[in-house]
């Protein structure tokens, strides 16, 4: 029990990992395979958020007496990351409108019998 | 300006990019596009000359030394990717030109070369950066673009080939990401040659090994190596034609650079065979050679064989590298290079036949090889090639292969490469036969030659494939100095 509370913020990330993962290779529907994907990249964010803790630290801003802060990198990072998954997601969208104008629906399933592309 | 040499490789095509979208009319975007990439082949051709004289160099971006600033740290390998890379893009896109103008609409043409600069900037940046999250955000400036790219192939079906490509390699850049973040949670860095020298201590753990397996996964989505391949012929079929010639003869290159750095360099020596991926690489690619190459055979559509012919020739890529030997990586980048103009070379002539008929399937290749023979020369040249024919470069690519399977005394290696080679020469006898042997279908029906500017570029790798099937120095030579580079073990 202890071992879960103490590690709650990465079971979250892997219950939202898995979450996400299963709705990508599961769901017909392309919105919502996009809608996974979202999910999945959030779950990464939120392990490199936790790995930038410092016990006992605090927010890396400049504070006359504080000696420990917490580790400022991985957030960056994510910034970074963040800004790629709205791109991601910007495309991946676009591509379903054009998806949905050349077959006129977004199931994968049916544009499958359409085609045979999917 | 020379010392800002590696910077500017990446940073022109990057700049250009947005020039290209802005600039509206004719064909002043090409004319951009063109001038750029060919910029970047000499940059990167003295970039080559500079490391190979004179040993690797080093650029610390902006001046912060590392570990806070980043740094590009290039040695053979990756000035010889940046090598193919930046080549085959001013080898393409002057085919660029036509193609374009007449496979994708008008009014999307200045925003297609401003797509093809970013990519470049992108792959240039994945093989010149020394930094494991800077590789990983031109991977995403590369991907994206290459996602736009192919959703503008003409027919529908290209749509939805981006699409999947889009949900396969975001979760492969995702892989990749999680990776890097478990290592550098127990390094605490994000540079290479750091990790390289931190890693040591830290192989015992766990997190390093699931992050480990994380980038590898990761990186052969990318890489599109079986059974992780089923993004890839979907897209190179729909895409437009020099899209396919770019993306295949650069894209998939790139992503093998990326696996041997971080298996070789970043990592110390003999982590990949102390733990399954070596085994794991050996399957895949014996799997891939196997499962590409009989696919192809079945195809009726000829870029869509020359796709899976593809994931047959990255799994050759792919068992030279299980072998973690000097000679089997070296054989796996002579392989590289030689791919990508072998690929290059044949989906150019294929484009060139879409050019004049409008489509690929082997019903409308009947009897063509007589009214276009330049690029029925160039299919069987460089079919040749691909089937690993003496004189060609495939030949000495295979030649390596065989003797780094002989030297690891894995004979059953050396019989699927050899049967690999012999199913290509069914796959390629088929579109030989269907534009020699077959009865054009409506004999009327006069095909012309491919316009010059068509044939020029597929004729240059045509011709390179020659060169380098009889020239193996420069191949073999920089390849091998390359696998040392890479910190490969000598055994």
């Amino acid at each position: 029990m202890d071992f879960v509370v103490s590690h709650y913020n990465y079971l979250i990330a892997i219950f939202l990992m898995m979450t996400g993962f299963y709705t990508v290779i599961s769901r017909g529907n392309l919105v919502k395979k996009i809608v996974g994907l979202n999910i999945f990249q959030v779950s990464v964010f939120l392990i490199y958020i936790s790995l930038s803790t410092v016990k006992d630290g605090v927010a890396p801003i400049y504070v006359e007496g504080v000696k420990v802060y917490s580790n400022p990198l991985p957030h960056v990072l994510i910034l970074t990351a963040i800004v790629v998954g709205v791109a991601t997601t910007a495309l991946g969208l676009a591509l379903v409108v054009r998806i949905k104008e050349a077959y006129g629906t977004i199931e994968e399933d049916e544009i499958h019998s359409q085609d045979n592309s999917l | 300006m020379w010392d800002h040499l590696s910077l500017l490789l990446v940073v022109t095509p990057l700049i250009a990019a947005p020039l290209a979208a802005i600039l509206p009319f004719g064909r002043v975007p090409w004319a951009l596009a063109f001038l750029v990439a060919l910029a970047c082949a000499v940059m990167a051709g003295m970039q080559l000359w500079t490391i190979l004289t004179g040993g690797p160099i080093q650029y610390e971006l902006g001046g912060w030394a590392p570990p806070w600033g980043i740094v590009y740290r290039i040695d053979e390998v990756n000035a010889l990717v940046a090598m193919i890379v930046s080549g085959i893009a001013a080898v393409a896109l002057p085919y660029a030109l036509l193609s374009a103008e007449n496979e994708i609409e008008k009014h999307q043409i200045p925003l297609f070369y401003s797509a093809v600069l970013l990519c470049l900037a992108g792959l240039l940046g994945i093989t010149q950066t020394g930094d494991i999250f800077n590789l990983f955000v031109f991977l995403e400036i590369s991907s994206l673009s290459s996602y736009a790219l192919i959703s503008l192939g003409n027919r529908r079906q290209a749509l939805t080939a981006a699409y999947q490509y889009l949900i396969m390699g975001t979760l492969g850049a995702t892989f990749f990401l999680i990776g890097v973040g478990l290592i550098y949670s127990q390094t605490g860095t994000l540079n290479m040659a750091d990790l390289a020298a931190r890693l040591p201590e830290a192989t015992g753990l766990k997190t390093v090994h699931t992050g480990f397996a994380f980038i590898m996964i990761g990186f052969a989505l990318k890489l599109a190596l079986f059974p992780l391949h089923l993004w890839l012929p979907n897209a190179y079929t729909y895409a437009p034609s020099v899209v396919t010639v770019f993306l295949a003869a650069t894209a998939t290159k790139v992503a093998l650079y990326v696996i041997l750095r971080v298996l070789f360099t970043v990592f110390p020596d003999g982590f990949v065979t102390n733990t399954p991926a070596g085994d794991l690489f050996l399957m895949a690619g014996i799997l891939a050679v196997l499962s590409g190459s009989f696919r192809a055979i079945y195809q009726s559509n000829v870029k869509k064989l020359l796709a899976h012919s593809s994931v047959a020739q990255i799994g050759y890529m792919a068992i030279g590298l299980s072998f973690a030997s000097v000679a089997g990586v070296t054989a796996s980048i002579i392989h590289m290079f030689n791919h990508a103009l072998m690929k290059g070379a044949l989906f150019m002539a294929v484009g060139a036949i879409v050019y004049r008929v409008g489509a690929c399937r082997m019903e409308h290749l009947h009897g063509l090889g007589r009214q276009m023979p330049w690029t029925f020369g160039a299919i069987i040249v460089a079919g040749f090639s691909l089937i690993g024919v003496p004189g060609t470069a495939g030949f000495v690519s295979k030649w390596y292969l065989v003797l780094a399977a002989l030297e690891q005394q894995q004979w059953i290696v050396v019989a699927v490469i050899l049967f690999g080679s012999l199913l290509a020469v069914i796959y390629v006898g088929k579109i030989i036969e269907a534009l020699y042997f077959k009865q054009a279908t409506n004999p009327e029906l006069a095909v012309e030659e491919a316009p010059f500017l068509l044939l020029a570029p597929t004729w240059i790798l045509v011709f390179a494939n020659i060169y380098f099937g009889f020239d193996t120095d420069l191949t073999v030579g920089v390849a091998e100095r390359a696998a040392q580079a890479l910190g490969v073990a000598a055994k």
